[in-house]
């Protein structure tokens, strides 16, 4: 093993280390601020910014989306809007007032 | 016969097909989780009143199995980083710790789902509790399955690795990429669920 071999593998766990302390960290600073009983809507977003940051965390660096091949990207990519979508439709229907 | 592109990236793909296999399974998998998250937002905007999680569920139990959870995701990649250095005894301690601590998941999740019985919340209590079930029940089948496939890799499995190292990494690599994504369920299905 060369030595900027053996760097640059180190530099992977050094990564990993960082990751899993901020992740760490997030989940303590999500269950506290559930502590604080913001107003539902503020307490939402809080919560599911928080979230996404954990979880592109995950994706990137656990999964190692960010080096892989366009191709992973470009269908991981389209997955996430047609969840989106799927996500959207019934928060539509809090719009729905048919009837009333 | 021999089955192609196990190591090899395919040309046109430029992967090889393993890894092409699990990314396209866990497309699928965002979109099964996706309907269920689906409908907890059709339930929740139509319901008059919501529970907030801890009026039914233990916080300090979910935020455990969090930690746990992420916990074991730092061992699955450690497990294959460790492959990838050649150091197969290191590979299979960070594999065990792994499958140990799905093991702790089940655990803790058995004494609160024990907890819930025990005060007669059942799925049919009301609409939270059948979505709450619903949720991390499928939730941990994913674990359970998730564990079988680690435990044999550590198992059996491994002895692929005498005979072709670069396909065992990658079967590794492919059984951890399932496994991060069912850590990554879990940091979206904690606050929406418990803290919300």
């Amino acid at each position: 093993m060369t030595d900027s071999h053996a760097a640059d593998l180190k530099k992977h766990v050094r990564a990993y280390i960082l990751v899993f302390v901020s992740l760490m960290a997030l989940t303590v600073i999500t269950v506290a601020v559930s502590y604080l009983h913001l107003p539902v809507h503020q307490a939402i977003a809080v919560a599911l910014v928080i979230a996404t940051i954990k979880g592109s965390l995950v994706a990137c660096y656990f999964m190692h989306l960010i080096s892989e091949k366009k191709l992973i990207l470009w269908v991981m990519l389209l997955t996430v809007v047609f969840f989106v979508v799927l996500l959207l439709v019934p928060a539509f229907t809090v719009a729905d007032r048919i009837g009333n | 016969m021999e089955i192609p592109y196990t190591v090899a990236a395919r040309p046109d793909t430029g992967l090889n097909n393993g890894k092409i296999g699990i990314w396209l399974f866990l497309a699928s998998e965002v979109m099964l989780f996706g309907a269920l998250f689906a409908t907890y937002i059709l339930l929740r905007v139509g319901a008059t009143e919501w529970p907030h999680g801890a009026h039914y569920l233990n916080i300090p139990l979910a935020t455990l199995n969090t930690i746990v959870l992420i916990s074991s995701s730092v061992t699955m990649v450690m497990a294959w980083y460790s492959l990838k250095i050649d150091n197969f005894t290191r590979f299979r301690l960070y594999m065990a710790a792994t499958v140990l601590f799905g093991a702790a998941f089940l655990v803790v999740k058995y004494f609160e789902y024990s907890a819930k019985f025990h005060h007669g919340y059942y799925p049919r209590t009301n609409t939270f509790l059948a979505i709450y079930f619903t949720m991390t029940g499928l939730h941990m089948l994913h674990v359970m399955g998730g564990m079988a496939v680690n435990a044999y890799f550590w198992g059996p499995g491994a002895k692929l690795w005498k005979k072709d190292k670069e396909h065992f990494t990658n079967r590794v690599e492919n059984s951890g990429l399932f496994w991060h994504f069912v850590d990554l369920v879990w940091i979206f299905l904690f606050p929406v669920l418990y803290l919300l």
